[in-house]
Formats: structure tokens, C-alpha cells, sequence
């Protein structure tokens, strides 16, 4: 029924000629833009789930990593604490109550694209929950089940 | 619409006036030039806190002990924590406000903050919405600049009337 709804019929044809193309060059920029940033930050989330399997000597398990995300290791907290289960929506701060970015690469993009800032969230957070650092095999086994979520 | 060359004059003679970070009522000024890694660090967690509302002890024990921070690993490079340790310090506040440094050097339990919001209803920092005391922008919308200006304080986002009265006073 393409007559059912002129009003908006008629903001889409606004939006067309000049401002599409005004649009397309905004991507374009956007793009040229966003690039160099990623290529600088220089890891995918495919890139860090390898070099742990790396270190680690085996794949990363997904299954395992949803469990260990889950549980709390004999402390106050779990990953989902903050991150909630599943993670693709902002998560939260236990403590200080602030708003997180989505962990899941699927939910949030620039989510594992830092090398240094994956060790170093790692590093701090696997301190918070298990009072010591995480293994290679641990980190590999959190990032394939983060991996494997879709919204 | 550019400011006035009268105003721009007037705004820097206050500038040069101000004798501290922490200023009368409630503005504390962010000063221009904090680190970049304070706002991605510290900001990461929490407001990003302008340096003059603890004392200068208190953001230094608190720089010294980032791997236990309240509850929280939360340390940092060497280069970076130097950096904003010494950016805090040479901000911190010097007002009669914040001259004693606060049990665990927590703003929120300086006794200035406790009696600004010695009204607010233990149910509005229990609300979804804010979380915390420790979350300054949920009712300060200008806190990352330093604005704390009771005449700016909005109500957090689905906080019920009964509890809006309690943060006018």
C-alpha cells in the first residue's frame, strides 16, 4: 500500500538529491577517518583470540569461557558483575555504577582492536574478580564466547 | 555570535583573580590541562573528579595505592600515573573547604560534600539511574567541566517526583 503513509513518503524524498549525497561523502570521510585509527590500534578481535590460543597451546573454548564469565571465583564479583550475561548490551560498574561499553565484539566494534588495552583490561579486571592475573588459556577461552555472541 | 573583546577581558581578569582551583559556590574549575590518560583512565571508572575536590595527601596516597583502588585494580604505567599524580597535586584544592583530607580520601565522605546533600533521600542514590555518589553527572550534567551549581541540577532520568523534592534545598 505505497499510498498508506504520504507524510513519510514525502521526508524520504527530502532526504533524497543533495542531502544523499551529502550523506554518502559524510561516510566517506567517516571512513577515511576511522581507518588509520584501527590500522594504528592494529589488532582484530581474531587477532588477540589467536595470539592467546597462541601462548596457551590450544584453541580457545567458548563453552568454558561462558562459565568462567559467569562464575565468581571464590570472590564478590564475576565478569558479568560488570559486563552482565550476555554482554551485548552497556554494561555497568559494580561499584562506582558508571556505564560500559558492550564487551562483545558483535554489540561494540572497537571492542579488542588495542592490543595494549585488551592487556591491560585484563590485567586489572582479572585481578578484581580472581585476586591474580588470567591465563593465556582463560583469556582465550572469555574471547571465543565473546566472539561467538550475536545480537 | 562571538563573545564581546569586553567579556573575553573580564573572564581573564577573574582567571588571574582566582586564587585556587576550588572556587566559591559550585563551580571547581577544570583546569585545560589535565593529561590525556586522566579522562581514558580515571574516566574510564568513574567522573572524571576535577583535582580541586580533595587535598593534595589525598590524591597523593591515592596515586600511590592504584592496584587496591577501593575495591579495584586500577593501575596504571609508571608514565601515566606520574603525569596525573603531579597534574592532582598542583590542582588539588586549597580552600578551607578541602583542607582536611577526608576519611579514606573519598570526596563523598568530605564533610563539604555530606552537607550538600544532607538532604537527598538515601532512595536517589539507590535509583537505577545514578548507582552511586560517586556518579557526579547523573543530577550534575556539567561535572566533567566542573559545574556543580545547585541551580543546574536535573533530576537522573526516571527518578519518581516524591524523591525529585529532595534535591532542592
Amino acid at each position: 500500500m505505497p499510498e498508506a503513509f504520504p507524510p513519510v513518503r514525502a521526508r524520504r524524498h527530502a532526504l533524497s538529491g543533495p542531502a544523499s549525497a551529502i550523506c554518502a561523502l559524510c561516510v566517506g570521510v567517516a571512513a577515511l577517518l576511522v581507518a588509520p585509527v584501527a590500522s594504528a590500534a592494529g589488532t582484530t578481535p581474531a587477532q588477540q583470540l589467536q595470539r592467546f590460543a597462541a601462548e596457551a597451546g590450544r584453541p580457545g573454548d567458548a563453552g568454558a569461557g561462558q562459565a568462567f564469565f559467569a562464575t565468581t571465583h571464590g570472590g564478590r564479583w564475576s565478569c558479568a558483575s560488570c559486563h552482565r550475561s550476555p554482554p551485548l548490551q552497556a554494561g555497568r560498574h559494580a561499584s562506582t555504577g558508571k556505564a560500559i561499553d558492550p564487551l562483545a565484539p558483535a554489540a561494540h566494534p572497537a571492542a579488542f582492536t588495542d592490543a595494549a588495552r585488551v592487556d591491560k583490561w585484563f590485567r586489572r579486571n582479572c585481578r578484581d574478580v580472581l585476586a591474580r592475573e588470567c591465563s593465556a588459556a582463560e583469556k582465550a577461552d572469555v574471547l571465543a564466547y565473546l566472539m561467538s555472541l550475536k545480537p | 555570535m562571538k563573545p564581546s573583546p569586553a567579556l573575553g577581558a573580564l573572564s581573564m581578569a577573574l582567571a588571574l583573580f582566582a586564587s585556587g582551583p576550588a572556587l566559591a559556590d559550585g563551580r571547581v574549575q577544570m583546569p585545560r590541562d589535565a593529561p590525556p590518560a586522566y579522562a581514558a583512565e580515571c574516566g574510564a571508572c568513574h567522573t572524571a573528579y576535577a583535582p580541586g575536590l580533595l587535598p593534595a595527601a589525598s590524591w597523593r596516597r591515592i596515586m600511590a595505592g592504584l592496584d587496591r583502588h577501593y575495591g579495584s585494580d586500577a593501575s596504571l604505567e609508571t608514565g601515566d600515573r606520574d603525569r596525573i599524580a603531579a597534574w592532582l597535586e598542583a590542582n588539588a584544592g586549597r580552600g578551607r573547604r578541602v583542607a582536611d583530607t577526608p576519611p579514606e580520601d573519598r570526596i563523598t565522605q568530605s564533610s563539604w560534600f555530606r552537607r550538600e546533600h544532607r538532604r537527598i533521600d538515601a532512595a536517589v542514590w539507590a535509583h537505577p539511574s545514578v548507582g552511586s555518589a560517586a556518579q557526579c553527572a547523573a543530577c550534575h550534567g556539567g561535572a566533567a567541566q566542573g559545574d556543580f551549581e545547585e541551580d543546574d541540577v536535573t533530576a537522573p532520568a526516571g527518578l519518581p517526583p516524591s524523591l525529585q523534592r529532595s534535591l532542592r534545598h
